[in-house]
């Protein structure tokens, strides 16, 4: 199996084990676990600096889910790569359960940051980079936030202090799956997104969300800034890759059967087979 | 202990200039304390620091909420950050910050809040920090500490910097009255008892420790004993003392220079009230926002004097006497 089709069946294992995850929970953060699938099998799939065995490597690259309602997906994504079991994934939200619904740095292993609150993540991330520069370490913090998350001030904030510190090793990347939880983006609180970012002096770039090589390559292209922080905008679609949710124009928060479940992850199998994996014949 | 009567001196050295001199000493003996500042350096008296280590100082400017997050970032990877503000922002800017990025994240973030209370003199009601102990008292992990002259703060730095710990302390930035000989230890969560008494016990932090020492000269010299706690600590109280002392003298006056919502009359009343229920009364302010004035003008103004608390201690002293 080439590189490609191991990252896109890794994307489509970390869409699968997500879905089952929520089912088992019977509901959850299931649209934007979706649109970020892709780019957390190009990061833990080949461009991380990782040990999925020792966790706290002083060297790793590190990761803050800054949209930390989204755990799920990175959980998926941590436990095929054997940072913990896979059947951990059948606990999310239960009771004592090491995976909680927002990440927690104290109950999961390769969970670098607790997020929840949002636009706190970018700014943790941000002080991620530059411990790691007075370290003398060249790793990279890779810090995935979403486009309603850009709403919050504190992002903005953040957004001047990394430009400021030179902060090269901070990446960002923009799930832009154009829906927040009461609707559309545009609708609540939009704008350009690259131009704010543009204009706070970060290297900005835009893929399609679930375009693999896309997305690889410019995270090599930002790992080779000298100075400034990056920002890598995934154009996407809330739900992508997951039948039922994208059905559904309110796809935030859902109620995921068993029979759903099913649905979905066939269909996902069924888009892989057809070399339509993953947005299917209506892309 | 022999009660020795209480004579205020003011310290030749402002109170920021001893915290620095702390973080400074703390700063040479552990190369992973940073300061962060919030464009108050000037104010909070953290250029020493600065000027020592410039490569561990970073002034990220007026962004308090993105200041703490990163401060947290930092001590994911082992730093021990000082993030310095005023209270008023320490507290309800950073507040949700605080929460989770520094304590739900079990994280090692140290939080200085500058110009405490009246202290802030001038700069008047909207940096007149009366509620930042109410703000950040009911964040689990978070200490709270208000020392109450500069021997206590170069004490208590050290100590907390080798704690792995999310620790807020306030602080005026001015000179305060001295109230320790140099080298007196202190233990974080321990009050300090400053004066044996069987009549009524006065607890006190901050700048009204001098208050209560004052207090506590002029019952005795009315026949009345107090007992005098410097309660520094403010989260986690220290409930044992507290209760012993209530236990002792039967009733109880707080004084602080806070909101008697939320800070240390609250904590008081809360273990007394679970545990050694007697008549107490809290110095604090009540229902007021903070206003323009000098320091003196406004502990008279808010009742925060000797002769306040001398007031109520003669009131839970009566009420005392009216239940035995």
């Amino acid at each position: 199996m080439n590189e490609f089709d191991m990252l896109t069946r890794f994307s489509a294992d970390i869409r699968i084990q997500t879905i089952r995850a929520l089912q088992h929970a019977g509901f959850g953060h299931i649209g934007g676990s979706m649109s970020i699938a892709d780019v957390l099998a190009v990061l833990y799939g080949t461009e991380m600096r990782i040990r999925p065995t020792e966790p706290d490597w002083p060297e790793r690259d590190y990761m803050v889910l800054g949209k930390g309602h989204c755990g799920p997906a990175l959980y998926a994504a941590l436990a095929l790569k054997g940072y913990f079991p896979l059947d951990w994934l059948e606990t999310v939200n239960r009771p004592g359960t090491r995976l909680p619904s927002h990440c927690d740095r104290l109950k999961t292993p390769g969970i670098d940051m607790t997020t929840g609150s949002l636009g706190q993540g970018l700014s943790a991330a941000a002080g991620i980079a530059l411990g790691l520069r007075l370290e003398g370490l060249d790793s990279r913090v890779f810090c995935i936030i979403g486009d309603g998350e850009l709403e919050e001030g504190q992002v903005w904030e953040t957004a001047t202090a990394a430009e400021h510190l030179k902060l090269n090793r901070l990446i960002a990347f923009v799930d832009e799956n154009k829906r927040q939880l009461d609707g559309d983006v545009q609708a609540v609180c939009g704008g350009d997104l690259d131009e704010k970012f543009r204009s706070f002096g970060w290297h900005v770039s835009r893929v399609c969300g679930w375009d693999i090589s896309a997305i690889q390559r410019e995270i090599r292209e930002a790992s080779e800034q000298r100075e400034a922080p990056s920002v890598i905008v995934l154009d996407t679609v809330k739900g992508i890759g997951c039948s039922f949710a994208e059905r559904e124009r309110m796809n935030h928060y859902m109620v995921v059967t068993k029979e759903l479940a099913d649905e979905a992850v066939d269909e996902i199998e069924r888009r892989l087979a057809a070399g339509t994996y993953p947005v299917g014949e209506d892309a | 202990m022999k009660n020795k009567l209480f004579t205020a001196l003011p310290d030749e050295k402002d109170m920021r200039d001893a915290y620095c001199d702390a973080l400074i000493a703390a700063g040479e003996k552990n190369a992973r304390i940073l300061a962060i500042d919030c464009d108050l350096s000037a104010s909070m008296g953290t250029g020493r620091f600065r000027a020592r280590f410039p490569e561990r100082s970073f002034n990220l400017g007026i962004m308090e909420a993105n200041a703490c997050s990163m401060a947290a970032g930092l001590s994911v990877t082992g730093f021990v950050p000082f993030v310095h503000s005023f209270a008023v922002f320490t507290s309800r800017r950073m507040a949700d910050q605080i929460f989770l990025s520094c304590a739900y994240a079990g994280l090692n973030v140290k939080l200085i809040g500058g110009d405490a209370g009246v202290s802030a003199a001038t700069n008047g009601g909207t940096h007149m920090a009366f509620e930042d102990f109410g703000v950040l008292r009911s964040i689990v992990g978070v200490r709270l500490f208000e020392p109450a002259d500069n021997v206590a703060m170069r004490a208590l730095i050290p100590k907390i910097a080798d704690e792995c710990s999310v620790d807020y302390i306030r602080m005026p930035r001015r000179s305060v009255v001295k109230i320790y000989d140099e080298g007196e230890s202190f233990v974080p969560g321990e009050a300090k008892l400053l004066r044996e008494g069987e009549d009524v016990t006065l607890i006190a932090s901050g700048v009204l420790v001098s208050e209560a020492l004052l207090a506590a000269d002029l019952l005795a010299a009315e026949g009345i004993e107090a007992r005098v706690l410097d309660c520094f600590t403010i989260q986690p109280l220290d409930i044992a003392r507290v209760v012993e002392s209530a236990e002792k003298t039967g009733c109880v006056v707080t004084a602080e220079n806070h909101n008697v919502i939320g800070g240390l009359g609250s904590a008081v009343a809360e273990a007394l009230g679970e545990h050694m229920p007697v008549p107490m009364e809290r110095i604090g302010v009540r229902n007021s926002f903070g206003e323009v004035g000098s320091q003196a003008y406004l502990m008279d103004h808010f009742g925060l004097r000797a002769k306040d608390i001398c007031s109520a201690a003669h009131r839970v002293i009566k009420r005392k006497q009216a239940m035995q």
